[in-house]
């Protein structure tokens, strides 16, 4: 494991000057995401565009719920609608052309499947959101598993 | 369907495909390797490091690392399903700037508070902090040492805390982040029933014809209750779905009686129903007779805040604000018939059909009702009382402790139940519901310890608020925070915790996963392990106990909090600690050092090692050299067997997806204080609230007030501050998932839009967000998920960079001492 510190941290935020607060302070802002002294008074980065290409990107394991690649501004899902389902459900795909929801969307809480989305799937944005064109703070080391298999099988021969 | 998105994406498939950097099929895409030995994944069952709702997770490991999560399909908590935040689990550990070894603020390579972070060896840090504490406790003593624990702690993590620092160092100034969370709660059991906790559970989700949210927003912040909730009302349409809420927001996609209130008015409604029920004949007379009493609550019990605060001056009775009288049921009837609708609708600008209907649900003897809440009614200035008066309700009408009759007070953290709670880590508390001020309790705990008769200090301690207040004014000087960032949680960063950390007089350790707001306020970082980088257990909001295996190695030197408690506490001996009056009653103890007494009692290392599986981690059972986790959750399940918190032997949690306490006979309890369900209640009694001595539980008469600080000419709006469903609480974990932080990237003020038209506002213009604390700088939505009514604004506080907190009114409920986060004044101007 690569062995990390946070001395030296510089100060990267373009205007940012020290508010009156009467506390003696010369912390490095070793946060990533402040990257600022904590009585600093920092701007608020403009509004972030939603991401919508369209083009799906790779789950990072196959049970992850895919990201929605299009914009959702006005789509509804209340108690009279399902906007997502216009496309996705399963006999408007074909016009469509959208994915099918998975399978598991049709099974109720026992595992029986239904004739229609599981009441408990509605709420298509409590598991898929969309993204937008942000910049990650932090970088993440995740390894995809496939990476580690064809090590293996490197290893193996 | 949007058929010119379909015909874009037709025509630049293929170059898209090209260009999208990291989507080239690589080149042994054709040849898929299905090999056992290389494809095979190890999983194991944990659960969830997020909020109270305690879904259980499998996780894959390879090589090492956690490779994928999913929901658990055999947990009746989600039966395989996660929210997004869920899904994205195998990410949270793996943000490059994982901390992997202490840090100390250095200046010519000794410690300087002013230094800059350095890493230094865990002897180096221990030999600092222990430098520390030792001339705290001997210039001040110990009510100069403090700590900040967590909801967020395991079981097994708080109850060392809770050994360390009230037998240990003998101080009560013990706190968990979950007095920000859930004190009102507590206090709204304990008033009413004198036991913490639902009765129900979540299987009256699937049992309940009417559904009420009182300041929750679960389609946001308990996603899986939420799909069972939804699951039932679109299965069954006769089903109602009541939102009350101060702003417009996700849940409201789902209601049948959508109601926004005037905030701090949610007291005059809850009355009001009262009222209805009485006046519409609907009291359930056998259930108030047999198993109720009826209280009057004392009134204008200030604010909690600092003495000196006008509006904590003006109140009457700020120091007896627990304080009550028996009173009769006409007398109650009297006191609730002042809630008419009409004035009701006038204190809540809620229309008085609208109330009717809520009221209708409630006293409709034929409709089984689920009350549920979090933040809104436990981060109120009158949090307790608003717990109380919907027990009020349920009480009057029987409509509790059977299926589908259910106040549900729904918990923020996953182990506020469990840890915080049930442990005791509170400065008042200790184990299974008892408290330090009651010298039985307190005998009792030291019984189990071994420990002599006045070790524990029988004074409560501070609790959270008081804690940044008494390190900025200098009498808290030591200070340990572990599985939290309370810098950015506690209210009024500016006047209150920021000059607390920075005080000169101050040493603060922070114990961390990555480096928070708080590590950065802090002098001394340790590296923490997390989730299963551990072996731990949990404790979900319907009373389930659940554990999990070690699966893969903390990075570099990171270790869990409860090596990094217990390893410390060889530091001392006890005739360093205790005085020698104490001493002199069991002198045997005078040479051994905290980690002989109080870890190697013979109870904490009872089992050994060869209880630990082989084909498991478990890293500091193998460096203490007993099975810890097993010893520490054993002893403290001493506490609550036999007297209604009983919990099942240890081993069995392995086994299971979690039981819901108490277990008695191996047989879990879904409805506790009804016969037949609950093995407390005695034959013959129905229903029995065996936490009061006469088994009765008690309807409070309680009034609507004010709160301390209500928007002005100058402060013109309220501030409501909460979460939103991408993120976990102050986003350290979330934040550093890529999906999840490009989801939602930055907090923004959501405001209506004829608000922001008044002020010359146009969405994403920055403006100045300000109340009589403090300001941040922030991004205005006036199209987003939240849609706050005219004259309120709501910001999220899981930003690091957009610290809310600095605005925020450190005002509390005078009876839990939980800090009211959703309301206080403020004013918005153009940058």
């Amino acid at each position: 494991m690569k062995q990390k510190t946070f001395i030296g941290f510089t100060l990267t935020m373009a205007i940012a000057f020290f508010s009156t607060v009467m506390t003696q302070v010369n912390a490095d802002p070793i946060n990533p995401i402040l990257k600022a002294e904590i009585d600093e008074e920092v701007t608020a980065p403009e509004i972030a565009k939603p991401i919508k290409n369209d083009i799906k990107q790779a789950r990072n394991y196959p049970m992850q719920p895919p990201l929605v690649p299009h914009n959702i501004r006005g789509y509804e899902i209340n108690l009279n609608v399902n906007k997502c389902m216009a496309c996705h459900n399963r006999t408007r795909t074909e016009e469509s052309q959208a994915p099918m929801i998975s399978v598991t969307h049709y099974m109720d809480r026992d595992g029986n499947f239904l004739a229609e989305i599981s009441p408990r799937r509605y709420f298509c944005n409590q598991c898929h959101v969309p993204q937008t064109d942000a910049k990650p703070v932090v970088k993440n080391e995740f390894v995809d598993m496939e990476k580690m298999v064809i090590k293996a099988e490197k290893e193996e021969e | 369907m949007n058929i010119t998105r379909r015909g874009f994406v037709k025509a630049s498939a293929a170059s898209a495909a090209a260009t999208a950097a990291g989507i080239t099929l690589p080149a042994t895409a054709s040849n898929i390797i299905t090999r056992t030995g290389s494809t095979e994944l190890k999983w194991d069952k944990a659960p969830c490091r997020f909020c109270g709702t305690g879904c259980s997770i499998n996780v894959a490991t390879k090589n090492g690392k956690v490779v994928a999560t999913h929901g658990d399909i055999k947990s009746p908590v989600n039966r395989g399903l996660n929210c997004v935040k869920g899904y994205f689990l195998s990410k949270i550990m793996y943000g490059e700037d994982r901390l992997t070894q202490p840090l100390l603020r250095m200046k010519d390579g000794k410690y300087d508070k002013n230094g800059d972070f350095a890493p230094i060896s865990w002897d180096a840090a221990f030999d600092i902090m222990a430098e520390k504490y030792k001339a705290a406790l001997n210039t001040k003593g110990a009510g100069s040492i403090g700590m900040f624990g967590s909801g967020q702690w395991t079981v097994m993590e708080g109850y060392a805390a809770v050994k360390l620092m009230k037998a240990g160092f003998r101080t009560n100034h013990l706190e968990p982040n979950a007095r920000h969370c859930m004190a009102s709660a507590v206090g709204g059991f304990m008033r009413t029933f004198g036991i913490d906790e639902p009765m129900g559970c979540y299987d009256d989700f699937e049992a309940a014809d009417a559904f009420v949210l009182w300041g929750s927003n679960m389609a946001e912040m308990h996603p899986i209750l939420w799909t069972r909730l939804t699951d039932r009302r679109l299965s069954n349409p006769d089903v109602d779905v009541a939102v009350l809420s101060t702003y417009q927001h996700r849940s409201f996609d789902l209601a049948d009686l959508p109601i926004i209130f005037e905030p701090q008015s949610d007291l005059a409604i809850l009355n009001y129903i009262a009222n209805y029920i009485i006046e519409k004949d609907k009291v359930n007379w056998e259930f108030v007779n047999k198993h109720t009493n009826f209280r009057r609550g004392v009134t204008d019990i200030g604010y909690g805040l600092r003495d000196e605060h006008p509006a904590q001056k003006a109140a009457k009775n700020a120091g007896n604000a627990k304080g009550s009288t028996p009173m009769t049921f006409a007398e109650f009837k009297e006191f609730v018939s002042e809630y008419t609708a009409e004035k009701t609708a006038e204190i809540s600008g809620v229309g008085e059909a609208q109330l009717e209907k809520l009221a209708k649900l409630y006293a409709d003897p034929n409709k089984k009702v689920m009350s549920l809440w979090t933040m809104g009614m436990n981060q109120h200035t009158r949090g307790v009382w608003a717990n109380n008066l919907i027990y009020n309700i349920h009480l009057l009408t029987g409509k509790i402790s059977t299926p589908g009759n259910s106040p549900f007070s729904l918990t923020g953290q996953p182990s506020a139940c469990g840890t915080a709670r049930e442990v005791g880590t509170f400065s008042h508390r200790l184990p299974a519901d008892m408290v330090v001020a009651n010298p039985k309790h307190r005998a009792y705990a030291e019984k189990i310890w071994k420990l002599p008769e006045g070790t524990v200090p029988p004074k409560p301690g501070y609790h959270a608020v008081l804690h940044n207040r008494k390190l900025k004014d200098g009498d808290l000087n030591v200070y340990w925070v572990q599985c939290n960032n309370n810098m950015q949680a506690a209210a009024n960063i500016n006047e209150e915790g920021f000059p607390g950390y920075r005080n000169p007089d101050n040493f603060i350790i922070v114990s961390d996963v990555y480096p928070t707001v708080t590590a950065q306020a802090g002098d001394l970082i340790l590296p923490t392990a997390m989730w299963v980088e551990k072996e731990g257990a949990y404790g979900n909001a319907e009373r389930r106990t659940q554990s999990w295996y070690q699966q893969v190695k903390a990075p570099g030197e990171a270790k869990s909090d409860m090596w990094q408690m217990v390893e410390f506490s060889k530091r001392f001996k006890i005739n360093e600690v205790w005085p020698a009056d104490l001493i002199a009653k069991q002198p045997e103890l005078a040479e051994k050092t905290l980690y002989e007494v109080l870890f190697k009692n013979g109870n904490v290392d009872a089992y050994g090692l060869n209880e630990v599986p082989d084909d498991r981690l478990n890293d500091e059972a193998r460096e203490f050299g007993f099975y810890i986790q097993k010893g520490l959750f054993e002893e403290y399940a001493a506490f609550g067997r036999d007297h209604g918190h009983d919990l099942a032997p240890y081993d069995r949690y392995h086994q299971e997806r979690g039981l819901r306490w108490p277990v008695v006979d191996g047989v879990e309890t879904k409805w506790r204080y009804r016969e037949g369900s609950d093995p407390y209640v005695k034959a013959g009694k129905g229903f029995e609230f065996y936490g009061k001595p006469d088994g009765k539980a008690i309807i409070f008469a309680l009034p609507y007030e004010a709160a301390p600080e209500v928007p002005d000419k100058e402060y013109d709006l309220w501030l409501s501050t909460g979460r939103v469903l991408e993120h976990w609480h102050s986003g350290s974990m979330t934040q550093r998932v890529p999906e999840l932080h490009k989801a939602v990237p930055d907090a923004l003020i959501y405001m209506h839009p004829q608000d922001a038209k008044k002020r010359g506002l146009r969405r994403g213009d920055e403006v100045k967000l300000t109340s009589r604390r403090g300001h941040i700088n922030i991004r205005v939505e006036t199209r987003g998920r939240n849609k706050p009514p005219q004259g309120l604004v709501f910001v999220p506080w899981f930003d690091a960079a957009r610290l809310i907190n600095k605005v925020t009114l450190d005002a509390t409920d005078p009876i839990s001492k939980q800090t009211d986060f959703k309301k206080c004044a403020v004013k918005v101007e153009k940058v």
